[in-house]
Order: C-alpha cells, then structure tokens, then sequence
C-alpha cells in the first residue's frame, strides 16, 4: 500500500469548508482512544470535557474571558502566515503588551480617571509592537531567521517578567509573594455584563480586531498585497510590493495585537503583574489561526474551540484527575488534523497497491484528468 | 587543576544534548526537510527515556526507549510532510505544542521521582590518570556516542556515495526525481534518523544531565540546536564547535548566580536564548555565504509527479 497524491485542477471549494470539521471529528475520535487507554469511559469524558463547561451561562463568560486573546492573538497571526512571514514569539509580544502596559498602574498608582485604560491600552500595543520589530528588524537588516530569533524572545520575556515582578514592581505591602500591587479601578478593564459573569470587554475587542483585519484583507490593497507576497515574492516584487516593509508591516500589526492581548489580559481577567501571565496563550493562538483558515471570520470560531479546549482541560482535572496538560494534547492533535486535511483542499488522495501493475493507473489517471 | 576539569566535564555534558539535536537535524535539513519539531521529540524522548528507565530500573534500556520515542514522533511528522505534502513549518511547530503536551500527560506520575542515571565510564587505569583520565575516559556514555556520531555523519554526507545523493537531494529535489532517486524514501529516512537524534538527546537530559523529570525540562534547547545547523552553515564539525561554545554559555551563567555576582538570575538565565539571536544574527548578514550553504529545496514540500 502505498499514499500517492494527484494535483487537484483547482482548488476544492468542498474540501476548503469541509476540512476543519473533519479534522475536528477525528481530533475527537483520537480523543476517544485517548480516554480509553487512559481507562476513563470517552463518553463521560467527552460530557465534562465538551458539554459541562459551557452549560451554564457565567461558564459562557469564561470561555469568552479564553477565547478573547486567543482570537486577538491569531487575526494578527494570520496576516503575518499569509505573507509566508513566520512570527512565532506572540507569546512574547504578549507578556510585554503585558508589562509596558502596566506601567501606570504600578508605578504610577496615584493616577486615575477616565485617561487610564486607553493609555495603558495604548502602551500595550506599542509595547508589543517593539517587541516583534526586533524580529523584523533583524530579519530585514541581517537576513536572520525570523522563527528562531522570535521564538528566542519569546524566553527572554518570561524571565524579564519573573524579574520585574520579583524584583523592582514586587508589592512592599505583599508579603513577599511575586506580584504587582493589585491595578487601582480605574485601571481594570471593565465587564461586560457583571451581573452574569466575568467576561470583559477584551472579547469585544477581539470581534471588533478580527472584522477590521477581514476587511483589511479582502476589500484593501494592503491585503491583496500581503496575499501576493506570500504566495509569490517575485511576482509581488514586480507589482512594486516590498518584501521589507511587508515584514515590518506583519510583525508590527501582529506585535499590537498581542500586546493588547496581553495587557487586556492583565487589566481584565488577573488585575495585577504576577510571574506567569499567560497559560501559553501565544503558542495556542497559532493553531487558531490554522484552524481558522487563516480567515479572520473563520478564526473567531476557531478561537471559541479552542477556548473550550482549556476550560475543559480544567474540567476534567478537577472530574477525573487527569493532568490538564490533556487540553494541549487536544490541542496539538487539532492542528495536525487541520494540516492533514488541508491537502484535500489541493490534492486527491490515492492508495495504491503494490500489486497493481503500473501500466493500469496512467490511463486511469488521464481520465481522471 | 581539579576545579578546571569539573568545569570542562560540565561543559561537555551540556554541550552533548545539543550536539546530538543538532546533528540529527542537520542531517534532516541536508536532505531538504525543516523539521520544526525538534524541541517537541527531544521532550519526548526525555520523558520515555526516563519513564522506561524508573519502570525497569535500567538506564541503558532508558536510553533505547528515549531513542525510539524520538524516532516513532518523528515518523508523526514525515508522514505528515512527505506524504501528505503538508506546509513544514506549520507541521513542525504543531509536533513541537503536540510534543510539549503529551509529554507533560504522560509524565504526570513521574514528577518528583527519583530517576536512573547512566553510568559514567570507568576504565581500570586510564580513568584514573590525572588530568585528562576524566576528561577522555570517565564521561558518560552519551558524550562518547555524541562524539562518534559527529564523525559518523561527516564521513557519511561527504564520503559516502549515499551522502552525496543525499545532499543532491536537499539543492533539488526536482532533478534528483528526474535522476530517478526515490527522494521521498530519502527524506523519511533522514527524518527519522533526526527523530532517533532528538529522543537521545532528549534521553541524556532526564537519564544523565539531570536524572529526573521535570515538565519542559528542554528549556528550549531544542529551538536552540536548530539555531546551531544554521550558525553551523549545515557542517558537522562546525556543530561540534558551536554546541561546545553554547554549552560553555550554558555553564558559565550556572557557575555566575552560583557565585552570587550581583547581577540579576533572570538577566544570566536568558544568556543563552540572548546568545542565540546575537550569533544567528552574525552568521547570517552575510547573505551570500548563506545563500551558498543553505540546501536549495530547504523546507519546500515535495509532490513527485509522473
């Protein structure tokens, strides 16, 4: 038996809806086997981990609380992987979205008012934003490896937060824990309906960053830009597109949006700096925006997935007493699934005995042609 | 005279899980094949490593399980790539979360427990002698296989008939095809020798460097072998040179917060990932050297036509 694939005269409009549902469904059925070798019945595991989580609506508030960084990360993502420029290190750009946002409410307690969260908003942003023009900058100035060299900071941003707050932004009143002091009101994030739950106005933020970037990408030239440049450099080049600042374009836009992950993440849900602020958020973020399609639209349904993915890993810790690392596996799993299926979109999948003479299979496949 | 040789014996065995890493992936990118996932098998290969050597109390088999969980985690990933032409980069990275997460469930019930370390060689007479007796004859037995494969796959990619076809198949796998070589079997080969690569290193970690297993104890070291192919410009014995120079970075700022110099732990801690970037960065602004050594087809998916 032997896999052969055979080039599709154009792409499948069939298989490109279809293929994140089927690599959904085997996701679960390797899920199942999962569960059973693990000696836990799939059912009642799929029930606590896929049904209890969302049947009420404060968890509905929590998945949103999940999903907003996410989806917020992944948009940004999506620009990037479409013009073939390979930002890895959100999780960075996240954490220091985190931290420069922060600076008002941590050295600077004393102020308040309606001024604070826009600021700290901005700061996050720009904070994130310099954060991924490194990668661009040596990408572009020295020809360096932008996975590695993204990914790299991605370390040295959690040691830099492990530092701040153990060290210079630790609470003198806070017993010696690592942590901020806790963000004055003003300085939180607000909820969107407090009388139902927690969920905040980063999810907000999130539809309304993921509707921008769709338009951007399907009604603006900038979009059609960044599309000609990733599927064909040399023919981008000849339209008078520039791979440079395409570079610099997708690092910085992807960097902000992080970073407003990130400190929408620290004003929202956390309310102060602590050493770990993220449960690997940026890492996540790229199987959503692979799940998603790389579309905006699609990237929100992908984001609520996935959020479901970690709230369910909870679940069944608690439940069953399974370690929540099992929400990774889930997650991991679903990214390769979608990779596997995505060839469907531009091949057909042929098996091929080794019995079958080949003279058979050439007519065959003029026909199918 | 004694302090200086602890140091260098350190030193190798930070540099050994590097090396292997890295020489397997070299390996993996000569034959055209990026194969992000290094960090992902090489945790893999620590937490079967250590997981087979406490359940049978032998390190040695230990090390085989490590070797083999690289390898069929590897296989994950070519079949994927090769088979189902799938983007590389995406694949890796997904292999490398996959890994991460699977390691951590497997390993639950292995935090906190005592480990099995290999042995270190004790030769009668030649361990003893001062000064280089250590050095040459009483390391663990990791650090001697990382030395021989070094020399094994010079010899092979640039004095084998094999190696040759190999490398011709990594600048164009198109005219290889055309030549009639089966590229596709090539590259699952490569792919899961770079696999066996990354579980053995994976294995030193949790059977040698530090005999017990900790979630993402890689620390990514993974990410960083596969900065050394480039700084090495795919050469073996320039991998050999960098994995020793990053494992001196590695030790040095170990040996720094142990003597308390008044510098911040974090600051020394992120050396290495700092160190990284600064030596990607120096290799790679010479465009041409790079466009020169760098395997043509590196990382573009391969669909054989008729």
């Amino acid at each position: 038996m032997r896999l052969e694939l055979v080039k599709r005269p154009q792409r499948s409009m069939l298989f490109s809806a279809l293929s994140p549902f089927i690599a959904f469904v085997l996701t679960i059925i390797a899920g199942a086997i999962m569960f059973a070798l693990l000696g836990v019945n799939p059912l009642t595991a799929f029930r606590i981990y896929f049904i209890e989580p969302i049947s009420q609506v404060w968890q509905m508030h929590e998945l949103a609380i999940k999903a907003a960084p996410l989806i917020l990360i992944a948009v940004g993502l999506s620009v990037c992987y479409k013009a073939n420029i390979w930002n890895i290190g959100a999780e960075g750009q996240f954490i220091l979205g985190g931290i420069v946002g922060s600076i008002f409410p941590v050295l600077f307690p004393q102020f308040e008012g309606p001024l604070v969260l826009p600021l700290m908003l901005l700061f996050g942003m720009v904070g994130g934003a310099a954060y991924a023009a490194i990668p661009a900058l040596l990408k572009t100035r020295f020809n360096t490896n932008e996975i590695l060299t993204s990914l790299m900071l991605v370390y040295v941003a959690q040691l830099f937060l492990d530092w701040l707050v153990r060290g210079p932004w630790r609470d003198p009143q806070g017993h010696g824990f690592p942590q901020t002091i806790q963000f004055n009101d003003s300085a939180i994030l607000p909820e969107l309906l407090p009388e139902s739950g927690r969920a905040n106005w980063g999810f907000v933020f999130a539809l309304v960053a993921a509707i921008l970037i769709w338009i951007l990408m399907s009604r603006m030239l900038k979009g059609f830009e960044v599309r000609v440049l990733g599927s064909s450099p040399r023919a981008g080049r000849f339209a008078g597109f520039g791979l440079n600042r395409m570079v610099f374009f997708a690092f910085l836009l992807s960097g902000a949006l992080a970073g407003l992950a990130g400190i929408s993440e620290v004003s929202g849900a956390i309310g102060q700096l602590q050493p770990v602020i993220s449960p690997g958020y940026g890492f996540t973020a790229i199987i959503v925006a692979f799940l998603g399609r790389l579309n905006p639209l699609g990237i929100v349904a992908a984001g609520l997935v996935l959020a479901l993915t970690y709230l369910g890993g909870e679940a069944v810790q608690s439940a069953l007493g399974i370690s929540d690392k099992v929400a990774r596996v889930f997650q991991g799993m679903l990214l390769f699934f979608v990779l596997g299926c995505d060839t469907l979109i531009h091949y057909r999948i042929r098996l091929i005995g080794f019995a079958a003479p080949k003279l058979e299979t050439v007519p065959k496949l003029e026909e199918a042609r | 005279m004694d302090i200086t040789v602890n140091i260098l014996l350190t030193i190798a065995t930070a540099a050994t899980p590097l090396l292997i890493a890295a020489i397997g992936e070299l390996v993996v990118e000569r034959s055209g094949v990026l194969n992000l996932g290094v960090e992902g098998m090489m945790i893999m290969g620590a937490v079967g490593g250590f997981g087979a050597g406490y359940l049978t109390g032998s390190p040695w088999i230990g090390l085989l399980a490590a070797i083999a969980m690289g390898a069929v985690f590897s296989l994950l990933f070519a079949v994927m790539t090769l088979s189902l032409a799938t983007n590389q980069v995406a694949t890796g990275l997904s292999l490398t979360l996959l890994g991460l997460g699977l390691s951590g469930m497997m390993g639950t019930n292995f935090v906190g427990q005592p480990g099995e370390r290999l042995p270190n060689l004790d030769i009668p007479g030649l361990t003893a002698i001062p000064v280089v007796g250590r050095l040459l004859f009483g390391q663990d037995p990791i650090f001697y296989i990382s030395i021989a494969l070094t020399a094994a796959v010079m010899w092979f990619l640039f004095k084998t008939r094999t190696g040759l076809t190999l490398r011709s198949i990594g600048d164009s796998h198109a005219s290889a095809h055309a030549l009639g070589i089966h590229v596709i079997r090539y590259r699952y080969l490569s792919v899961i020798f770079g696999g066996a690569c990354a579980g053995l290193a994976g294995g030193h970690l949790s059977l040698v460097y530090t005999p017990q297993w900790v979630e993402n104890m890689t620390a990514g070291r993974g990410w960083i072998a596969l900065a050394l192919v480039v700084f090495a410009s795919w050469r073996p014995w320039r991998v050999l040179a960098g994995a020793y120079i990053f494992g001196a970075v590695w030790i040095g700022q170990l040996h720094a917060q142990a003597f308390g110099i008044p510098v911040p732990s974090q600051l020394l801690s992120s050396l290495p990932y700092l160190a990284t970037v600064v030596v990607l960065v120096l290799i790679s602004r010479n465009k041409r050297l790079t466009m020169m050594n760098t395997p043509a087809s590196l990382g573009q998916p391969f669909v054989p036509d008729r």
